[in-house]
């Protein structure tokens, strides 16, 4: 029962959802609008599941005595938004905005950011032309940073035409390679997971 | 200056420490980050799916078809008791299911077979010309599906095919790494103007 009637449910589910693409009838077109929804309708709980669970784990933390002040900044941030939108609503002048706009916002943008760093320090120390393959990794990495700033046409009037010519040929054929790979990897997966052998979700309390 | 100029200035600021090293003022920025995200997340969910998506058509409208996303939403919290936790594999089940179900059209539609009709152009262009990029692109894609085809031994016409492939992936990883930097860079630079113009106003 624990196993079978959820697999269950996924088979119906998956083949409902899967047989629709082929049909033009209005019910087909109603099974896939109503499953969407509820989609994501259990999407938005298991959101609610998972700040449950973030405040349940920061408060044991702090019973604990373990990072107490980062965990209650943690909390105090997940209650601000909330209480925000239900002062003031979650318009485009209301304070809910104003806190996505002046602290979500630009950490989120500086936290990335901050990438540029890293990633110039992980190629500095790890792009070395060892062989005529990494030679040709930066080779690409270096016309293409900077072909993308405008001191590139200042070397040549050829450069720009050079990065995009590498970006839309050679790079993209390998990258449809590459895309063509996922889609039959996924197609794979998605029917053993339909078909009951792929059963890694049922694990877990 | 404006209040929430300030707060972002010296939250970008926070967040800038940690080039320095890990410390604590990078720690408390980051924590009230992600305080912050799971709040918005919420309050963005709860009003545009389960306001508007659930609670006002079942309990205004009388939609009672929506008792089940409900009732299987709530079977999601069955989680945190031991007994009953096998219950939140039933909507996780349908979510699953469901997402597989559309993933196999979709996936054979977009990665694949639209991938494959881009890449097929003809060698010959309308005036008359060899169109080299199109044998570029050709090439490209099956030394590519060479190389990741492990079916057969790398060896012979398929062992070449495979060593011509991995050129054309290290100008694909090549050239995403000088995109993904330029990208990172551009965002960079819109903090430092936003610091150097808003913030401290040094630039007019």
């Amino acid at each position: 029962m624990q196993q079978r009637l959820p697999v269950l449910i996924c088979f119906v589910a998956g083949i409902l959802m899967f047989l629709q693409y082929f049909s033009r009838h209005p019910v087909a077109r109603t099974v896939f609008v109503s499953i969407n929804d509820y989609w994501q309708i259990i999407f938005a709980f298991t959101l609610l599941v998972g700040v449950a669970a973030f405040g349940k784990s920061n408060l044991r933390q702090i019973g604990r005595g373990i990072d107490t002040p980062y965990r209650f900044i943690a909390l105090s941030g997940l209650v601000i938004m909330p209480v925000l939108a239900i002062i003031g609503g979650i318009k485009i002048d209301s304070p809910f905005q104003w806190a996505f706009e002046y602290m979500l916002a630009p950490m989120q943008a500086t936290v990335f950011s901050l990438l540029a760093f890293f990633v110039a320090s992980a190629s500095y120390r790890g792009f070395r032309a060892r062989n005529l393959q990494a030679a040709v990794l930066l080779g690409a990495a270096l016309i293409v940073l900077i072909g993308r700033v405008p001191i590139s046409e200042m070397i040549s009037d050829s450069f720009p035409k050079v990065t995009f010519w590498i970006q839309n040929y050679p790079s993209m054929s390998a990258r449809r390679g590459i895309l063509i790979g996922i889609g039959l990897g996924s197609m794979t997966t998605a029917l053993r997971v339909i078909l009951g052998i792929e059963r890694t979700y049922l694990r877990g309390e | 200056m404006d209040a929430g100029v300030i707060i972002a200035g010296i939250l970008t600021l926070a967040i800038y420490t940690f080039l320095y090293r890990d410390n604590p003022i990078y720690k408390a920025a980051e924590s009230l980050l992600i305080g912050l995200s799971i709040g918005y997340a919420l309050v963005i969910y709860w009003q545009t799916t389960l306001v508007d998506r659930l609670f006002t058509p079942l309990f205004s409208r009388g939609e009672l078809n929506l008792m089940v996303p409900l009732i299987l939403g709530l079977l999601m919290f069955s989680r945190f008791t031991r007994r009953f936790s096998w219950l939140s594999r039933i909507p996780i089940a349908l979510m699953i299911g469901a997402g597989a179900g559309v993933a196999i059209p979709a996936m054979l539609y977009a990665r694949t077979l639209k991938q494959i009709s881009a890449s097929v152009a003809p060698l010959i262009g309308k005036g008359g010309g060899f169109n080299f990029e199109a044998l570029v692109v050709a090439v490209g894609l099956l030394s590519t599906l060479a190389y990741f085809y492990f079916s057969r031994e790398h060896k012979g016409v398929v062992g070449t095919a495979a060593k011509v492939g991995t050129y054309f992936l290290m100008v694909f990883f090549g050239a995403t790494f000088g995109y993904t930097v330029m990208s990172r860079m551009s965002t960079f630079i819109g903090r430092i103007d936003f610091l150097l113009t808003d913030f401290l106003r040094l630039l007019a």
